[in-house]
């Protein structure tokens, strides 16, 4: 059961500009209009943030550069309390969906499922090649909600209706909202064509050798990803569906009969706006795995392959992942705590929520084993690999007080929220990311990044998101709630003002930090040392093709594979790593 | 003479057309029976409003009986028979928002002349306008000095404006096609003035009360006084 | 690759985590952020947060330490292979297990054995018979309040009803409805009762929000089309600060009310200079 093997060595032919850079239907090259895709987008997402930061540092403050650059939107300087909401509803969206979804998931699990299986492209690669379109449509969408007269959708990432079902209820709910649902659909089912892909191509598509047992776990990640993708986001593809029915069709199934907006009627009767929650919940908290189990699964090879140390227990590693994926189907109602749902409910979450710390434990102790007497080579790629560690620590531990349902009744919507998801699912499935590009970037583009700036773009990036988000802790342990366009209407929130100008501060010297990384990533694309079949001396199979893999991955023989993944250091042998082709046999004491 | 003959007609003419032949309407709305006790308004709940009254209770605009048993805010306009297109004056009406409250409380405005919704208080207050045929108007204005513009596409009677954040706030705007209409005063009394000879309808609307009409005729030059009498509604 | 093996970054990072640390334990010592002041009954919800505070934090300096050191400790070196441990034995995998199970564990137990379950049931279960009823119904971006009046009932509420001068759509016809006390919209204080058991009953009119008393550890999401209920007992004097917790437009962050605890004459002295429902609609 080693699966499909080609049977015909593909002959390339030249392609022409269009086919080879862009309807495209090479897993390669696809990966990285993804990558540049969700880079595009990651630093759209981070100057809305800044907007955000700005306003929250100097509420009431003209600010005349802001008027120049957004207009309307802040006329005389001052941004507007509905393109506030925009913005977080924005930042939000984009951040967690174009680019730690597409742009995270997008790339590396096409990039690296086909070479680190050992085949030659994915299972249906037309269909590869529509998911990236699809999802460009979508960003196209979404992207064009910004320029609507009353602005992009204001209702918050989450849509709660009817704040985003009735078009009067805040300006960004017009037709700024119908865009985002539009938007939003689209890239649902860019989502699932990927995740079709990813899943038939792991099962089918393995080279000779390639066990299940021998996959590396980024493989794993990226499976489990694709899968708890395809079965949660069909739900929110129904609820966006509903809700555009309800905007434009005049159905309830989210507004309930006897509403009164601004003094109007509402027509709508009959509906319930939790059950938009549970729906958008019921993809939502999977999501926050979709985004962090590719991460997750990065950060693991990234660091076994840099400590030159077997990953430690790999397949407890591979059932942690698997258990954090079917454990993440059944925790969404933590977020409810406070909705209104059935209090038994809450009981309930409490429990399997607290159970998924179980195996998100383990795995994160496991890494912190493969750290453990290894033989640390700190390449930009590993230091994001174990700044995902440090960040992630913080982050897991206090989703210990929010999953505890009486102490979230007082930190519910309060800014320790913001800061754990950031800890969590934000900033370490960022660091993820980017150890990622650091540490594949040689394979995608033939290029060494430069090694200084990597490691200076590492070290602005980590202390500028602990003094970000670190403070937001105690800001929401005081009460603070998330938001807010301004903290100044409180006497609880106002004693931040200071709090609140150094984060903003923080917020600019990390973003800063990005823009040497985007600088580090174009030049090394042209400029950079040329890089090795293996400049990691790593052993997946990516490693034995070409910098970067001609199209169709290997010669005319697919590569055969005698080994798991992380022999590295073994005792008695030669060299410290083992490629998974090496047919020597090496007798481990 | 052929001269003379000529030049009194176009005499005529042009006396009739720039002041002798328009009329002016004049007239008093009055209330009949006894005046309700003014509703207040506390603003207990948003200090910054509350300081600006002095910690004391206003009282809401919604109906206003003057000391003379006169109606105040009462809009009277035109309702049918004016003929002939009019083209809004340039310069803006204002809405002021000033001590958590709307001022005027109800005012006419022209299809396509601008309206200035201005904040004078320092902190939010959001402008929401919920027509029914022109387009719905939802605007924060967070800070002092703000002025935030507006202009309607099609008559309607009466654009409601309310303060979400304050939302005792309320304002209400006539929206015309032409320029006859009037807000009744401290002394209940509004003036039409410059309206060409003819028979109309005259609506007097009230947002409590209800509406009133009369049909009238005037003649070029004439001023002409009506009366409207409102009724508390049981 | 000898720059990539340098102590630097382990150094960089024990650096980081101790000097941080520290100063943030002088940060918040100093300007005392902590929880609000504690002002109701439930006092749980702080012996639950603080434990696991405390176990978190422990956690999280050990954990981080450990982290750091292990950086600096085993940076490459060019003499020194990496110690080979696969982790495939089976009392490594125990070893690999453990500490997932401990803490999940510790936190089981800071989490319902101290009472977690309890005063969750408590919240959500039923208040005494002699509870003081409070109403309150957001709407964007003000809250109105309503009192029962003597007779300890609300009147009906038909949405259909409401107007300018029925905001919340009261039933005139009801005969409960008489003797309520209504403020509409922003105008209104919660006065509430000391040592008294409180209910508040919430509702909206449009969208979802979320009446928040951070001094109380009280807050209920505000759903429109069902009432929602959550009560407490006000322990100490003085005026609060209720605040809306749920996104619910551009006024979100300024939707806020006046709480005020009084002792129990004083509020029923208060209500019954007020107007009610029965004198003022007409």
């Amino acid at each position: 059961m080693t699966g499909h093997e080609h049977s015909q060595v593909e002959v390339h032919h030249k392609e022409g500009f269009i086919r080879k850079y862009i309807f495209s239907t090479d897993h390669k090259t696809i990966a990285k209009q993804y990558l540049i895709t969700g880079i595009i987008w990651g630093f759209i997402g981070m100057i809305l943030s800044w907007f955000m930061r700005l306003q929250l540092a100097y509420p009431n403050q003209p600010i005349p550069l802001l008027e120049k650059i957004l207009g309307g939107w802040a006329e005389g300087g001052i941004l507007k309390p509905e393109f506030y909401t925009a913005l977080i509803t924005m930042h939000g969206t984009i951040m967690v969906f174009f680019l730690l979804t597409a742009g995270l998931s997008g790339t590396f699990s096409n990039y690296l499922i086909p070479l680190q299986i050992g085949a030659r492209d994915m299972a249906f690669p037309v269909l590869n090649m529509l998911s990236y379109w699809v999802f460009f449509a979508a960003s196209v969408v979404m992207l064009i909600s910004f320029f609507v007269q009353t602005g992009p959708a204001g209702a918050g990432w989450t849509m709660y209706p009817p704040l985003s079902a009735l078009k009067n209820a805040v300006p960004g709910s017009g037709f700024g909202t119908t865009l985002w649902l539009i938007s939003m659909a689209l890239f649902i089912v860019s989502s699932l064509l990927g995740a079709l892909n990813y899943i038939t191509t792991t099962l089918n598509y393995r080279t000779k050798g390639m066990s299940m047992g021998r996959l590396p776990i980024t493989v794993w990640g990226m499976f489990v990803t694709a899968i708890l993708g395809l079965l949660s986001f069909p739900v929110l593809l129904a609820g966006a569906v509903m809700l555009i029915f309800d905007r434009e069709f005049g159905t309830s199934f989210f507004v309930p009969s006897g509403l009164v907006l601004g003094g109007q009627p509402v027509p709508h009767e009959g509906g319930n706006p939790i059950l938009w929650q549970h729906l958008f919940w019921f993809l939502g908290h999977p999501e926050v795995y979709i985004v962090l189990l590719p991460a997750v699964s990065i950060v693991g090879e990234v660091l076994a392959t840099n400590s030159r140390k077997p990953l430690f227990a790999y397949k407890i590693c591979v059932g942690a992942i698997i258990g954090i994926g079917a454990l993440s189907m059944i925790v969404w109602g933590h977020h409810m705590y406070v909705s209104g749902m059935n209090p038994i409910l809450g009981e309930i979450f409490v429990v399997t929520t607290l159970a998924i710390s179980f195996p998100t434990a383990i795995l994160i102790f496991n890494y912190l084993v493969t750290v453990w007497r290894g033989s640390l080579r700190f390449t930009p790629g590993m230091l994001f690999a174990l700044g995902f560690l440090g960040l992630f620590i913080p982050g897991a531990l206090t989703g210990a007080f929010l999953a505890t349902a009486p102490v979230d009744i007082q930190l519910h919507d309060t800014y320790f929220v913001v800061a754990h998801f950031h800890f969590t699912m934000a900033t370490a499935a960022a660091f993820g990311m980017f150890a990622g590009v650091y540490h594949w970037f040689p394979k995608m583009f033939g290029r060494m990044m430069n090694d200084k700036l990597g490691k200076i773009h590492f070290w602005g990036t980590f202390i500028g998101v602990y003094l970000i988000f670190f403070p937001m802790f105690f800001q929401g342990i005081a009460g603070v709630p998330r938001r807010y366009y301004s903290f100044t209407e409180y006497n609880f929130t106002s004693q931040f003002i200071g709090l609140n100008k150094f984060i903003t501060i923080a917020a600019f010297i990390a973003g800063a930090a990005q823009f040497i990384f985007l600088f580090n990533f174009f030049w090394s694309m042209f400029k950079g040392p040329k890089a090795d079949k293996n400049p990691w001396k790593a052993n997946t199979l990516e490693w034995q093709a070409d910098s970067p893999p001609p199209h169709g991955n290997w010669g005319p023989e697919l590569p055969v594979v005698y080994r798991g993944p992380y022999e590295y250091s073994v005792p008695g042998a030669e060299e410290d790593y083992i490629p998974q082709t090496a047919s020597i046999k090496v007798e481990a004491k | 003479m052929i001269k003379k003959l000529l030049t009194l007609p176009l005499l005529i003419l042009v006396a009739s057309f720039s002041f002798g032949q328009n009329a002016t309407l004049k007239g008093v709305v009055k209330f009949k029976g006894e005046a309700p006790k003014p509703r207040l308004i506390s603003m207990k709940a948003d200090r910054q409003c509350d300081a600006m009254h002095g910690g004391k209770p206003v009282t809401a605009e919604d109906v206003v009986v003057n000391q003379n048993g006169t109606l105040k805010w009462v809009f009277v306009y035109v309702k049918e028979g004016v003929k002939g297109k009019y083209s809004p004056p340039a310069e803006p009406v204002v809405l002021d928002q000033q001590g958590c409250l709307y001022h005027p409380h109800v005012f006419g405005i022209m299809v396509g002349q601008k309206l200035e919704v201005r904040n004078s208080d320092p902190l939010l207050h959001n402008v929401h306008s919920t027509p029914k045929k022109n387009k719905p108007f939802n605007i924060g204005q967070p800070v002092k000095g703000m002025k935030s513009y507006y202009t309607f596409t099609v008559p309607e009677v009466m654009v409601p404006f309310k303060c979400d954040v304050h939302p005792w706030m309320s304002a209400y705007a006539g929206v015309l096609d032409h320029p006859f209409f009037s807000v009744t005063d401290d002394k209940g009394e509004f003036e039409i003035k410059n309206l060409p000879p003819g028979t109309y309808t005259i609506e007097a609307w009230h947002e409590k009360l209800g509406t009133q009409t009369q049909t009238i005729t005037v003649k070029a030059g004439e001023t002409k006084s009506i009366e409207f009498t409102f009724e508390r509604k049981k | 690759m000898s720059q990539n093996q340098s102590k630097f970054h382990g150094l960089l990072f024990l650096f980081f985590f101790i000097l941080g640390s520290i100063a943030s334990v002088w940060v918040v010592l100093r300007n005392g952020w902590w929880l609000p002041e504690l002002a109701s009954d439930r006092e749980t919800i702080d012996k639950i947060f603080v434990t696991i505070f405390i176990i978190a934090g422990i956690l999280f300096v050990l954990s981080e330490l450990a982290l750091s050191y292990f950086i600096f400790k085993y940076a490459g070196d060019a003499r020194r292979k990496a110690f080979y441990l696969p982790g495939t034995t089976k009392k490594e995998i125990l070893w690999s297990i453990l500490p997932g199970v401990l803490v999940v564990m510790i936190l089981e137990i800071s989490a319902e054995f101290l009472g977690g379950a309890s005063i969750w049931g408590k919240i959500h279960g039923e208040p005494p018979k002699d509870a003081f009823l409070v109403e309150i119904t957001g709407e964007q971006f003000a809250w109105s309040i309503r009192y029962p009046g003597p007779d300890g009932k609300f009147g009906k509420v038909d949405p259909k009803l409401i107007s300018y001068d029925n905001p919340l759509g009261i039933d005139m016809s009801d005969e409960a409805s008489k003797d309520d006390i209504v403020f509409p919209a922003g105008e209104g204080v919660l006065y509430l009762p000391l040592n008294h058991p409180v209910v508040l009953l919430i509702r909206s009119k449009d969208v979802i929000h979320s009446p928040f008393i951070p001094n109380f550890r009280v807050k209920q999401d505000a759903v429109p089309g069902m009432v929602t209920r959550t009560w407490f007992v006000p322990k100490k004097e003085g005026e609060y600060e209720l605040a809306c917790a749920e996104l619910c437009g551009l006024g979100h962050y300024r939707m806020k009310s006046l709480v005020v605890v009084k002792p129990m004459e004083e509020v029923q002295e208060w209500l019954s200079q007020q107007t009610p429902a029965g004198d003022i609609y007409w």
